[in-house]
């Protein structure tokens, strides 16, 4: 049988609804029944469903079978570092002196919260060699918003309006150039060269007094060192920018570099893919921004600070103001801390170790039997192209799509752009050797297969729940919510 | 702390094994045979020699029992909700949260899978996702809703912001009612955007033919429930949109914001099941009119077919998004909160028709019983007027700070001292989870206070 039975996830919630059904059952009323506001303020309808706990239990966990997940299935998906979450994380977070404090209860009965911000606040900084640090910003992209606004921030305190470009390499992720957007910037394309780092030569042009800054992401989303980025620092440095860092890729060089000491000045971490928090198809997230302490004044609000014994939120002095309700996702921040406390130096250094040595161990099978437009030693992941497979009637979608049958999550297609038909794959430190000898034995069967019945693999997916789905029917004719006619 | 490199690669004998990454010595010794390797070092040359390997300075690795033992002490540092009465509120609040939220959401199937850009190996996830904008429609009696933002204060600035591509004018006006922190954030978020941000009095609101939105906040920061409908209409009659940030609880028996004919409605989903944890993470909820869907920030999921005809979902709309249009998407936001916009949907689910109800009348009942006592203690009164939920300001004879000082010795949590907006002013939130022992408790201490 396909994973996950239809009969317990067909219907929607609101087709299950029996009037008179009930999934909880509050107390109650203990204090006499008030007046109730005028009527005009209430509302007649509530259309929620009906339905009883065992119901909303079987069909919500009906509906995670039908989920690929870390726990359940080798999940190579390239610039996403889908690697093993540990349990234990969880459990801490559900601890009632964290899940259970309110946001703004005094100071002075959240310290054990706030100490676990200022030590992860040091954590970051160290590992970044960017020590000063805001936790507050919610997803990587929400943590580049942070990072741009405070570079604008920056050149404004300094008298310097006229900075108002911002370069991006081609090979970047669309947070990018959106993020530079949103914080008031025009974005211009960076090209990449032959080897995949930044083409200093173009770069040099952009290079001018009405540069604020570039952001670079490293490793590059090609999976490769820029092996010029010291250079690129210096040059844009040397304009009067500043360098943001993405962190997207901080897997392949935890313990073996430093941002800081490149020459960056600003960086976003995205804890729920270095750092190992659950990516709860499709967050919650964390974003911190780590900067210099020349741009420590900038960072968003609020920080944790140490004053005597005890420990405070503060407001940077020239901050560039709050970025989300609160302190940050605080339940991500202590998943994030125990994982680095757990790891400790030796542990943090065996990730990166492993991370790129799985990737290079992988890519060097694969070599030959698809397409490596750079055939560099890689980082954490390695970017392949299915041009080979696509001569012989096959495109990288389909590969995508046939490893699902394979019992394998997809990697990464089309992406990063400068890479026709690619493939994106990023192993992990956390799978076993024998797990990517059996996905790398995949991908040599999908090549042949390719060959030997093309028809096989263009037709894949055959074993999910459903099969490829008609996206132009979704976008032509959205539907976006249950409604009553639709049902009849 | 250590300050040189540990040995990883086990060359002399210290070698650390992590739990978490399985690959041995023996077997890091046979992929680097077969890529002609003899040290994993070997990889990483392309990093400047100046630079690499530096000393880092973080503590030793640590057992799974220790890191309870320490972390647990940490928390113990914390005063959790659970440990007596609270009436705070101020945009985070203390509802019942069923025993089955916490199991379905931490199944490993929904904990740890990625965005569904796979949709066929997705599907959970993304019919997840259509359930939830459904009954977030439903619950504030609009169109179409997104897959969620990150919390209530970005969901509302990001309306600022699309309320502004809309009309295409470049005037933010907010309520001075709205929440000082949601307000912050817009202000942040349009700081860099050359859009103007005004704050005026919902009694008098001063729009004008520049102003793309008039944002409000429903039931507003104190607690108390605007005209909506003048507010809503003043707004229209200028060609500006109206933007209402709603508690979703109160929809458990208030009108929605779509019958007063709000255009975007933004709310904070915390509420919904969501535990309090210092501020984070919640999800940020976000509807509007179809006629506007183009202009929508985030992920949309959509139902269609699959190639036999089956019923099943996908991402859509994506053209709006950061990774297909990227310096001119709709917003950069990519990784959101989808684990508690899953949450919230199994809390509607749950509570349903009747539940949500009844949580909404518990807490309507008991805010209104408490803040009729608290009004007639000497010294204290309800400097606001008019219809409230489960908020409400009290105006203390003293600092509320220091009555919350006193509180605690009683081990209660006072409401937040909003004494820069209301002299010696206290917003107290009461819900469900006070018992008439806990109002009682409070009603009692605050009238030893002076």
């Amino acid at each position: 049988m396909k994973q996950g039975g239809n009969r317990q996830t067909e219907k929607l919630l609101m087709e299950r609804s029996v009037p008179g059904r009930v999934g909880t059952v509050l107390p109650d009323l203990d204090v006499p029944a008030q007046a109730m506001p005028d009527s005009a303020l209430l509302r007649d309808e509530l259309p929620l469903p009906e339905v009883s706990e065992p119901e909303v239990v079987q069909y919500f966990t009906g509906l995670s079978l039908l989920n690929f997940s870390i726990d359940t299935h080798f999940y190579p998906l390239g610039s996403c570092t889908m690697k093993y979450n540990p349990k234990v994380n969880d459990e801490i977070a559900f601890l009632p002196g964290f899940a259970g404090i309110h946001p703004m209860q005094p100071v002075e009965q959240s310290q054990g919260a706030l100490d676990l911000l200022h030590r992860l606040q040091g954590f970051l900084g160290e590992i970044t060699g960017l020590p000063a640090v805001s936790l507050a910003t919610l997803a990587g992209a929400h943590g580049e918003l942070g990072g741009m606004l405070m570079i604008r921030a920056h050149h404004l305190a300094n008298g310097d309006t006229g900075r108002t470009k911002v370069a991006i390499p081609d090979s970047a992720h669309g947070t990018n150039p959106a993020s530079a957007a949103m914080a008031g910037f025009n974005v211009v394309e960076l090209a990449s060269d032959k080897n995949g780092n930044v083409d200093l030569e173009g770069l040099r042009q952009v290079a001018g007094p009405d540069l604020a800054g570039v952001m670079i992401t490293l490793p590059s989303t090609l999976g490769l060192f820029d092996t010029n980025i010291v250079e690129v620092c210096r040059i844009v440095h040397e304009a009067g920018g500043l360098v943001y860092g993405d962190g997207a890729n901080m897997n392949a060089l935890l313990g073996r570099v430093k941002l800081g000491d490149l020459g960056f000045d600003v960086a976003h971490l995205n804890l729920h893919k270095t750092f190992s928090t659950p990516h709860g198809g499709g967050g919650p997230g964390a974003g911190p921004v780590c900067a210099t302490q020349q741009l420590a004044p900038y960072l968003a609000a609020p920080t944790v600070t140490k004053q005597g014994g005890a420990f405070a939120l503060s407001t940077p002095e020239k901050s560039i103001g709050k970025l989300s309700s609160f302190h940050g996702n605080f339940g991500v921040l202590v998943r994030a801390y125990t994982y680095i406390r757990t790891l400790g130096d030796a542990g943090i250094q065996s990730i990166s170790a492993n991370a790129v040595l799985n990737a290079n161990y992988m890519m060097n099978a694969l070599r030959g039997t698809y397409h490596l437009p750079y055939d560099r030693t890689c980082m954490h992941e390695a970017v392949f192209s299915a041009d080979l497979q696509k001569e012989r009637g096959s495109s990288g979608l389909e590969i995508a799509k046939r490893l699902l049958d394979y019992g394998f999550h997809a990697p990464t297609m089309y992406f990063p752009l400068i890479v026709h038909e690619a493939l994106m794959i990023e192993p992990t430190e956390s799978e076993t050797k024998e797990t990517i000898d059996a996905f790398i034995q995949a991908l040599i069967d999908i090549d042949r297969e390719v060959t030997e019945n093309t028809e096989l693999v263009n037709s894949a997916p055959h074993s999910t729940p459903v099969a490829r789905l008609d996206e132009a029917r979704a976008a032509r004719q959205p539907d976006l919510r249950w409604k009553p006619e639709a049902a009849a | 702390m250590t300050s040189t490199r540990p040995n990883i690669t086990g060359a002399n004998g210290d070698h650390f094994q992590s739990h978490y990454i399985p690959n041995t010595t023996s077997e890091q010794a046979e992929m680097l045979a077969s890529l002609g390797l003899d040290s994993i070092d070997q990889l990483f040359t392309d990093i400047p020699a100046e630079f690499r390997d530096p000393a880092l300075d973080l503590p030793a690795p640590l057992s799974e029992l220790d890191i309870q033992r320490e972390l647990g002490d940490l928390a113990a540092k914390n005063r959790p909700l659970s440990s007596g009465p609270s009436f705070l509120g101020a945009g985070s609040y203390n509802h019942f949260i069923p025993a089955i939220i916490k199991p379905l959401i931490t199944r490993g199937e929904f904990l740890t899978a990625y965005t569904p850009y796979q949709a066929e190996a997705s599907q959970g996830t993304l019919q997840v996702i259509y359930e939830f904008q459904t009954l977030i429609c439903n619950l504030y009696g609009m169109e179409v809703a997104n897959a969620g933002m990150y919390d209530g204060a970005t969901s509302l600035a990001e309306a600022a912001l699309m309320a502004c591509r809309v009309t295409k004018r470049e005037k933010v006006v907010l309520a001075d009612t709205v929440s000082p922190t949601y307000a912050a954030v817009i202000r942040t978020y349009c700081q860099s955007q050359d859009i103007a941000v005004e704050t005026v009095s919902p009694s008098a609101p001063n729009l004008d033919a520049k102003t793309a939105c008039l944002v409000l906040q429903y039931p507003n920061f104190f607690g108390y429930i605007e005209d909506l409908q003048s507010l809503a209409d003043a707004a229209h009659a200028q060609g500006a949109l109206a933007v209402i940030s709603c508690d979703p609880t109160a929809m458990g028996m208030f009108q929605t914001p779509g019958h007063y004919g709000a255009d975007i409605v933004t709310g904070d989903g915390q509420p919904l099941g969501i535990p309090a944890s210092y501020g984070g993470p919640y999800v940020g909820l976000f509807a509007t009119k179809q006629e506007y869907i183009r202009q929508m920030p985030s992920r949309l999921s959509g139902r269609t077919v699959d190639k036999n005809g089956k019923t099943g979902y996908v991402l859509t709309l994506q053209t709006r998004e950061q990774h297909i249009r990227r310096e001119r998407a709709t917003s950069n936001i990519c990784t959101n909160e989808a684990l508690y916009a899953l949450a919230s949907t199994i809390y509607l689910a749950a509570m349903g028709k009747q539940g949500l109800r009844q949580v909404a009348e518990l807490c309507y009942h008991k805010a209104h019983y408490a803040a009729e006592k608290i009004g007639r203690l000497p010294g204290y009164s309800l400097p606001m007027s008019g219809p409230f939920f489960q908020e409400f300001v009290v105006q203390c004879p003293s600092s509320p700070t220091e009555i919350n000082k006193k509180l605690i010795e009683r081990n209660i949590m006072g409401g937040l001292d909003v004494s820069d907006q209301v002299p010696n002013g206290m917003l107290l939130c009461v819900t469900e989870m006070n018992s008439r022992e806990d109002i009682d408790a409070l009603i009692t201490a605050l009238s030893e206070f002076k």
